[in-house]
């Protein structure tokens, strides 16, 4: 019966994600249109950008594989960190309370790349662990700079959906003699999960989409290898547009799917 | 202002080697007051003009045909679902090369330059935003208010311009608080264009004089000062629209 409605209500979820409505299909038309215009206009030349952006194509998407590393990776580092961050932000201690939001509001009000250049630069090279030094690679360390905002973002949803939820579920808790550990972790955190997973789905993408700053400090993602493949494919002027059109659509071809998945997800929330 | 501060600053540093040359080197000041004043300028340029095209947007979205609709909506989920850095760099790269040059007497110099660029890039990414958020908040206002303004015989325009604007604007003004704070810090990521705002100009410097920790504190500082200001300003403009009645 219940796997029954289960299954219903994720048909239903499938069905608002996989049906595609035109006005969608027009966002992916309009990327591709103008892509090939670009290749028309441009075919005239002796040898066409188009040709080059495809050879260096394997390039590329494995660099786009990074990309996509990096944003698993500080997206679990992000959760890990900014979850026990949220449940701080209630904390009934004071102090506690006053730092979590200190460090939240931190990494919300500042810009990524601000970020990004304070890990880069104040973090040391190498860790000195006693026994063996560890290299810690440059994108190791971006990811860490990736992390950090959205930790904070991901502080400040968790708060909200604590709070949100009604405070009888405390008072019956209360009355069922738990102690407000076992509350916030058997009763509140459940809940917290499905009013938030939108919001974090949401962030997700935003993060995916910020992945491409690594590139002004060296890290060999899709950006920095699309611009190692333009070098080295003669540096031509002409190869601009297509390279960074070709870089504009992976990204949508990757992000767009979660934004209807986020989409549909809040809708569904709404609804129920 | 210089003159007040520079003292100290040099004191701080032969004490104790905190090197904060932009407060007490005349050259490094000047740079970084050019520098946050660009980013002032670009932050103000990109937030109204964002909110402006944003406007426009949900107009064409609320009263246009479906085929202006679909175009409308394209372009929000096209800004929306791809990277602003690799925006920039086609706007500054991919498109700055196809733009006229202007004979400038012996060197050519782009028609647009890169601080033109970061304008419209930025607004455009602001603007798909904004869309959406007003958007929201037009769907917002109840039919039976809709229905009431006919029944007193106003027109599209005035019931639009006169009943469905100003509660639209109220109810969207938290997410366009929220928006508009967040572009302001996205202004930092026109360093890859190159235009000489904050974060670029103190690169610059700490690159020059290595005191990387020193200029990143002012940095966080800066934009910390400067949201908090943006906030506050907004607040004041939710406090100020409140009606009675109406929302929290």
């Amino acid at each position: 019966m219940i796997r029954d409605k289960v299954h219903a209500r994720s048909s239903v979820l499938l069905m608002n994600v996989t049906r595609i409505r035109w006005q969608h299909v027009v966002g992916a038309a309009v990327l591709t249109v103008v892509a090939l215009a670009a290749t028309l206009i441009l075919q005239s030349e002796p040898e066409s950008p188009v040709a080059t952006l495809v050879r260096w194509m394997p390039f590329i998407l494995e660099g786009f594989g990074l990309n996509l590393v990096m944003s698993f990776l500080a997206m679990l580092l992000a959760t890990l960190l900014g979850v026990p961050l949220g449940v701080a932000q209630v904390s009934r201690v004071y102090l506690v309370r006053t730092v979590a939001k200190g460090v939240t509001h931190l990494f919300r009000n500042t810009p990524w790349l601000v970020v990004l250049f304070t890990v880069m630069y104040v973090m040391p090279m190498t860790v000195d662990l006693g026994l063996t030094r560890v290299d810690i690679s440059d994108w190791a360390k971006a990811t860490l700079a990736f992390a950090l905002p959205v930790m904070g973002n991901i502080s400040e949803i968790v708060r909200g959906a604590i709070v949100s939820v009604p405070t009888g579920q405390w008072d019956s808790a209360q009355g069922l003699a738990l102690t407000r550990r076992q509350t916030m972790t058997h009763i509140i955190l459940p809940q917290c999960v499905k009013r938030s997973l939108p919001s974090w789905m949401n962030w997700y993408a935003l993060l995916t989409l910020a992945t491409p700053m690594a590139a002004i400090l060296g890290v060999r993602e899709a950006v920095g290898s699309a611009q190692a493949a333009m070098e080295a494919g003669g540096g031509r002027p002409d190869f601009l547009i297509p390279f960074y059109l070709f870089l504009l659509c992976l990204f949508f071809i990757y992000i767009y799917p979660i934004a209807l998945l986020t989409k549909a997800l809040e809708k569904k929330h709404a609804a129920s | 202002m210089f003159d007040a501060i520079s003292g100290f600053f040099l004191d701080l540093y032969e004490k104790t080697g905190l090197n904060f040359n932009i407060f007490y080197d005349e050259f490094e000041y000047d740079r970084v007051l050019a520098g946050a004043v660009t980013s002032l300028e670009l932050m103000a340029w990109v937030i109204c003009l964002s909110i402006v095209l944003g406007v426009i947007g949900a107009s064409l979205q609320h009263m246009g045909s479906r085929t202006l609709k679909g175009l409308v909506e394209a372009y929000v989920q096209v800004f929306r679902n791809t990277p602003p850095m690799v925006q920039l760099l086609f706007f500054y790269f991919g498109l700055g090369s196809i733009t006229p040059q202007v004979d400038m007497g012996g060197y050519n110099e782009p028609l647009i330059s890169s601080f033109a660029w970061a304008v419209i890039g930025l607004s455009v990414f602001g603007a798909a935003y904004n869309v959406e958020i007003f958007r929201s908040g037009i769907e917002s206002v109840p039919r039976s208010t809709l229905e009431a303004s006919e029944s007193l015989c106003l027109t599209k325009w005035q019931t639009n311009l006169h009943i469905v604007l100003p509660l639209a604007i109220r109810v969207s003004l938290p997410s366009l608080t929220a928006n508009v704070i967040s572009l302001a810090k996205t202004t930092s990521l026109v360093y890859v264009i190159s235009v000489p705002e904050m974060t670029y100009v103190l690169n610059q410097i700490w690159s020059d004089s290595m005191n990387v920790p020193e200029m990143i504190f002012v940095l966080f500082l800066f934009y910390g000062i400067v949201i908090a200001l943006i906030g506050a300003v907004f607040s004041l403009l939710e406090r100020k629209l409140r009606i009675p009645g109406f929302g929290q």
